[in-house]
Order: C-alpha cells, then sequence, then structure tokens
C-alpha cells in the first residue's frame, strides 16, 4: 500500500501543476483554455530539442520551455482571445477559439515534430529502494522524486507570487471583480495577458518536467486537458487551492483505483464519482475564484 | 483569311491533343487510399500506413510508374485521417470509394475497421486493416486483408519461446484499454494457459493516455509473474510500461505482440527496455535485401527518419502491385484480384537470401488466404536498437 500512496502522491503533485496553470487561465479570462494540453505538449518539444538534441544543461532548458510557452500564451491571449471576448456576445465563442487553437496546435507539432515519442537522457538516475515491490516494499526513483519536489516548489512560488506581489494582488482583483479592478487603476488588460501568460507557462514548465519521465509526443494534448479539466472541476473552476487538491485527489484515485480495481474500471468509476459529486457540490470543493 | 482559319485550327488541334494527352495522363494514375489515425497519441500506426505507401509511389513514380498490363501508371496515394473514430472511418471510406478507389489501405484498429466493412463490401472496394478481428477475414467476410502479423498468431510462438528459452513458467498481461487490445490480452491469456503457464493477471489494463505507469505496474508486479506481456501497446505506451516495470524492481521477461519502434525505446527508456520483445517486418539488419535498404533511404528521404513499424507495413502496397502486375483485370474489379489471392506468390524483395516467399496467407486461422503473408518476425531490443531473435512463417 505504500508504493501506492508514493505512485499517488507523485502523481498527484504533477497533476496539481497542470491544473495550476489551467485554472489560472479561467479565473482571470473566464476561459477554458482547451488547449492547456497542447502548451504542455510544447513545453516537452522545447526541453526535447533544448536539452535532449542540443545538450543544454537542463535546469537552462527547463525555465526556456516555460518562457516560450509564457511568450505563446501571451501572443494567444493578445491576438486570439482578447479580441474576441472583445467583440463576442456569447461565451462560446472563446471556447470555439480554445477548441481551434489547440487543433491549430496539435496540428503544426505534428508536421514539425512528426509522429514518434521523443525523450530525453535521465537528469538524475537511481532509485530510492526499500524493499521488493511484490512483497509491499517501497521504491521511488529519483527522477519522480526530482519531478514531484519541483512540482511543490513551482505551486509554493506561485502562491507566494499571487499572495505577496503586486502583479499578483492585481490578477486576484481582476479575477473577482474586472471592474472594480480597473476603477482600482489596475491595467485589465496588461494583467489578463499575464495571467495568460503564467498559465501557458506553468503548462510549459510541467511539460518540460515530465518530458524526463514520460517523454513527449504532439498528441499528448488532448487527454491531458480532459485530467486537467477534471481536476478543476473537483476543486473548484478558478481556485488555486481548489486545483491543487483536485490534482492530489485524481493522482490518489488513479493510483488507489488501478491498484483496487480492474484497470478499465478506474477512469469509469472516477468520472462516475465526479458526476456524482458535482451534483452535490456544482462549483467543486472551493466554490468561487479566488476565494 | 486563310492563315487565320490556319491559325484557328493549330490552335484547335494543339487543345484538342493537349486535352487527349491529360485524358491518357488521368487513364494512367492509379490511386490508393489510406484510411487510418493520423493524429492523436496513437497517430504513428496511421501516418506509417501513410508514409509508407507514399515511399513506395515515390519510388515507382520515380521510374516513370508503375506497369500494369503493359501500361505505366502513376501512383497517387489519398490519406484521410480517421482519428481512430468509427464514424470518421467510415466517412474516409466512402469519401475514397466514390471516388473510384479499389484498394485502400488500413484503419488500424478493430472498431474502426469493422466500421468500414460494409463499406468496402457495398462499393466493392478491398482494405487491408492492421485490425486483428477474425470476422474481418473469416467468411462470409471478404473485403478485408490483414495487412500483417496477428497477435493470436505471433503470441503463442513467443510465449513458447519465453517458456523453453527463458524458463518462464507465470505471466501476466497488461492491456490498453481498447477492444482491440483487450480481445489481444483475451486470445493471448488462452495461448498461455493452453502452453500450461500460470496466468498471474488476465484482464488488467490502463487508459489510453496515461502516462505514470507506476500505479498500474505495481498491482503487476504484486501478482510475482516471470514474464509481462503488454497486448496491443502503443509505440508511445511501450517504452514507458518497460522503464516503469524496471524502476519498480522488475527483472523478468517483457514481450508485446505489436510492431514497435527501437529509436523510441532507446530515447525514452534507453537500457530499461533492454530485453524488451515485439514483432518486427524486415527492418531488422541481420535480415533485410538490399531492396529493403533501399526502401528505407527512400523512407527516410521522404519522411525524415525511418520508424521501425514500417518494416512490417511496407508489404501490403507491395503487394497489391504485383498482384494486378500479375493480372491487369484487377484493377477495376476486386473480385479477380480476391481470385488471385488464393494462389499468388512472389520471392520476397525485402528479405535478403531470395528463399523467402511474399504471399496470402491466413488460410489456418481464417479458413482463407485473406492476410498478407508479413514474415513472423520476432526482436529483442538490446537498449539500443533491435536484434532479430527468430524468423517464422504464418501457418497456411
Amino acid at each position: 500500500m505504500f508504493q501506492v500512496l508514493i505512485n499517488g502522491l507523485v502523481l498527484g503533485c504533477v497533476y496539481a501543476l497542470v491544473a495550476l496553470g489551467l485554472t489560472m487561465v479561467f479565473s482571470i479570462m473566464r476561459v477554458v483554455n482547451f488547449a492547456h494540453g497542447q502548451m504542455y505538449m510544447l513545453g516537452g518539444f522545447v526541453v526535447y530539442y533544448l536539452y535532449g538534441e542540443f545538450h543544454l544543461p537542463f535546469f537552462v532548458a527547463l525555465p526556456a520551455a516555460a518562457a516560450a510557452l509564457a511568450l505563446v500564451g501571451a501572443a494567444f491571449n493578445r491576438f486570439f482571445f482578447q479580441p474576441v471576448l472583445a467583440n463576442a456576445t456569447r461565451e462560446e465563442n472563446s471556447m470555439l477559439m480554445a477548441v481551434g487553437t489547440a487543433l491549430l496546435l496539435e496540428n503544426l507539432a505534428l508536421s514539425a515534430f512528426g509522429e514518434k515519442q521523443r525523450g530525453v537522457p535521465d537528469v538524475v538516475d537511481g532509485t530510492f529502494i526499500l524493499g521488493d515491490v511484490a512483497d509491499g516494499g517501497v521504491i521511488l526513483t529519483y527522477a519522480n522524486a526530482m519531478v514531484a519536489a519541483i512540482a511543490v516548489l513551482v505551486i509554493i512560488a506561485l502562491l507566494a507570487f499571487v499572495q505577496y506581489t503586486r502583479p499578483g494582488r492585481a490578477l486576484r482583483a481582476v479575477a473577482q471583480d474586472r471592474e472594480a479592478a480597473r476603477l482600482q487603476g489596475v491595467d485589465v488588460k496588461a494583467t489578463t495577458t499575464l495571467g495568460f501568460a503564467i498559465g501557458a507557462g506553468l503548462a510549459g514548465l510541467a511539460g518540460g518536467l515530465l518530458v524526463t519521465v514520460y517523454g513527449v509526443n504532439a498528441g499528448v494534448g488532448s487527454n491531458l486537458s480532459t485530467k486537467a479539466f477534471i481536476m478543476i472541476m473537483i476543486g473548484g473552476a478558478g481556485v488555486t487551492s481548489g486545483a491543487i487538491v483536485g490534482g492530489l485527489l485524481l493522482g490518489f484515485a488513479e493510483a488507489i483505483g488501478y491498484d483496487m480495481l480492474p484497470g478499465s474500471v478506474t477512469y469509469l468509476m472516477i468520472f462516475v464519482a465526479m458526476i456524482v459529486f458535482l451534483v452535490f457540490k456544482p462549483n467543486g470543493l472551493f466554490g468561487k475564484p479566488w476565494g | 483569311m486563310n492563315n487565320r482559319m490556319m491559325l484557328n485550327g493549330l490552335v484547335t488541334a494543339l487543345f484538342l491533343s493537349m486535352g487527349a494527352q491529360a485524358a491518357r495522363a488521368e487513364d494512367n494514375v492509379l490511386k490508393i487510399g489510406v484510411d487510418g489515425v493520423m493524429s492523436g497519441e496513437a497517430a504513428s500506426w496511421g501516418l506509417v500506413n501513410k508514409y509508407c505507401a507514399e515511399t513506395t509511389a515515390e519510388m515507382y513514380n520515380a521510374k516513370g510508374g508503375v506497369l500494369i498490363g503493359g501500361k505505366k501508371y502513376k501512383l497517387e496515394i489519398v490519406a484521410l485521417d480517421d482519428k481512430n473514430d468509427p464514424k470518421a472511418s467510415v466517412t474516409n471510406a466512402e469519401k475514397l470509394t466514390s471516388d473510384g478507389i479499389k484498394y485502400i489501405i488500413g484503419p488500424n484498429i478493430d472498431t474502426t475497421a469493422l466500421a468500414v466493412k460494409p463499406v468496402m463490401e457495398r462499393a466493392k472496394a478491398l482494405n487491408f486493416p492492421y485490425a486483428f478481428a477474425k470476422e474481418l477475414y473469416t467468411a462470409p467476410a471478404n473485403a478485408s486483408v490483414l495487412g500483417m502479423v496477428a497477435s493470436y498468431q505471433v503470441g503463442p510462438v513467443m510465449y513458447s519461446y519465453l517458456k523453453t528459452k527463458k524458463g518462464v513458467k507465470s505471466i501476466a498481461f497488461l492491456a490498453r484499454n481498447e477492444s482491440d487490445a483487450k480481445n489481444q490480452q483475451a486470445e493471448g491469456v488462452e495461448a498461455a494457459k493452453k502452453l500450461g503457464l500460470k496466468v498471474t493477471a488476465d484482464s488488467d489494463s490502463y487508459e489510453p493516455g496515461t502516462k505514470d505507469f507506476m500505479p498500474v505496474i505495481t498491482k503487476i508486479i504484486k501478482t510475482k509473474p516471470d514474464a509481462i506481456v503488454l497486448s496491443g501497446v502503443a509505440p508511445a505506451d511501450a517504452p514507458l510500461l518497460n522503464k516503469a516495470a524496471r524502476d519498480l524492481g522488475f527483472k523478468g521477461a517483457i514481450s508485446t505482440e505489436t510492431a514497435q519502434d527501437s529509436t523510441i525505446l532507446a530515447q525514452v527508456a534507453g537500457a530499461k527496455a533492454a530485453g524488451f520483445m515485439s514483432v518486427g517486418g524486415a527492418s531488422t539488419p541481420e535480415i533485410q535485401s538490399d531492396a529493403m535498404k533501399a526502401y528505407i533511404e527512400a523512407y527516410k528521404k521522404h519522411v525524415g527518419e525511418w520508424n521501425d513499424e514500417a518494416g512490417t507495413k511496407v508489404y501490403a502496397l507491395e503487394l497489391i502491385l504485383a498482384v494486378l502486375q500479375k493480372n491487369p483485370a484487377a484493377l477495376t474489379d476486386v473480385e479477380v484480384f480476391k481470385k488471385e489471392m488464393a494462389t499468388f506468390s512472389m520471392p520476397n524483395p525485402y528479405v535478403k537470401g531470395g528463399k523467402t516467399t511474399l504471399e496470402f496467407v491466413g488460410k489456418a486461422d481464417f479458413g482463407r488466404r485473406s492476410q498478407v503473408g508479413v514474415p513472423l518476425v520476432v526482436n529483442e531490443f538490446d537498449g539500443k536498437e533491435f536484434k532479430t531473435l527468430f524468423v517464422g512463417t504464418i501457418k497456411n
């Protein structure tokens, strides 16, 4: 059971990082960014090329992935989403835009990077071994430990940024009440661009981090987006703590489900549980944005 | 006036002549369809089919086309992405057949292949799926030809090898949670039991899109098998599954009955995938002919890099063209093609030595020859590339 809990914890940390970016964009823009998984995928490819192909240090490639995707996010917001949101009278328009950008990115990636799964050399190689897994022992690879640790550090840094810095407070203000924030002198346009850039940057960072253990391929985005949606629905769309809790819950549900249930039933049960949960708690665990 | 009339006549003649030439060029184009998954996580399955067909077409077209019935035909590949969606696959098949295409390579999985079966029958066309459902190839079905070696053909051979050569006594099965992978798992379990192997896990599966395989492999390892069989595993998943198993301390054999790619295994899992057994075509250096080497170079030129899956998928179009060359009436009548399938045989151009034949097989499994006779090659990954473990033939 200890191995199952370790698996759940590692998976949960990773999922929380993925969900944070999505919830950030939703809270600021009220846009469900369907391209979040594709941004994760692009982050993976940035690290694949910089670290795997051009042999730059991993800790240079990883921030580069976050920065590159932050730029992509800022550009998407400036040139795609802001014009649509400014002119659209229906919410569906921004959703369609998000779906369109997801398809665009996936097809561009397929053309540019090919159909193959890609991987990079181990950043750290080794394993913490506490007995044989088959006999109840626990194993944690250094790579998984590194990924979980970086995910936790990034989450803490983001929470500190949002809580204690001026741009972070502006983000919270825009999320809570856009008009009130504007009246208080907050540059809403710049702040939403910053929010989108942070969300996309987090997706890129997660992709760049996880390419070291999972590899990456051009089609990886859609499934990841689906899981990210589950996480933020559980935690409450637009709520930072909700994304973290949602990610951890899904990680543990997956690990425990695969251990106790037939594999094909695990995700079925997760979806059924989510539906039942949302019937009784439609806003998720933590209710309204940035509360 | 006369001059003007002559000029008009000349222009008219020129246009008529150009029109006739265009018509002749139109007549001399042979269109081949490809219908399969070319996007998403399983994109490599369909894209490799597409790239293989395009590479073959390029090679023939560079020589002026393929000679059928004394006429040279330029090959044109029409490839459509079904996104692994049966509805899209049917739409694609309808589009291709309504365009007059008689031979279609794909689709890639049972659900999409079964969905297009009625379309093929209605349009009197023939398709070459990479799906293993027996109802596609056994009577009364008569519109599909299996493009590769099926899991239920190679599985028993592999398990027997594991039992006799590697001392495997118990085996666990893990499938991708899709209908064909689950079918492969059920058939593998039966085959393993028949060989007297103890099956420690017979129904475990993982969701397509899973990236962290630690949870699912943890459960498998707890059953203490000597070997793990990955049923219907996608090339993107295989290295991660190998890596998770080795990270969790599993020391037994790992195998799959689907084709894989050595570059992907090397990049994602490296030495942790050493010993992984999978199905190959003719891509390993030990068995490939000069024609295969030339094909690999052409494929690299066309796509940018080689994919070992193509070693299996190179065969379908080559065999289609060979039958059409033998009996040009099959260009427009697939019934003629089907009759030829019963007896057709040619030296396998892709295996060195010239003694291996390429023909239609499958009589033992489907009651008739409705399968491309791809050599039954089992590879083992050595941490960097595949080595041929053994080569066999499918019972006919």
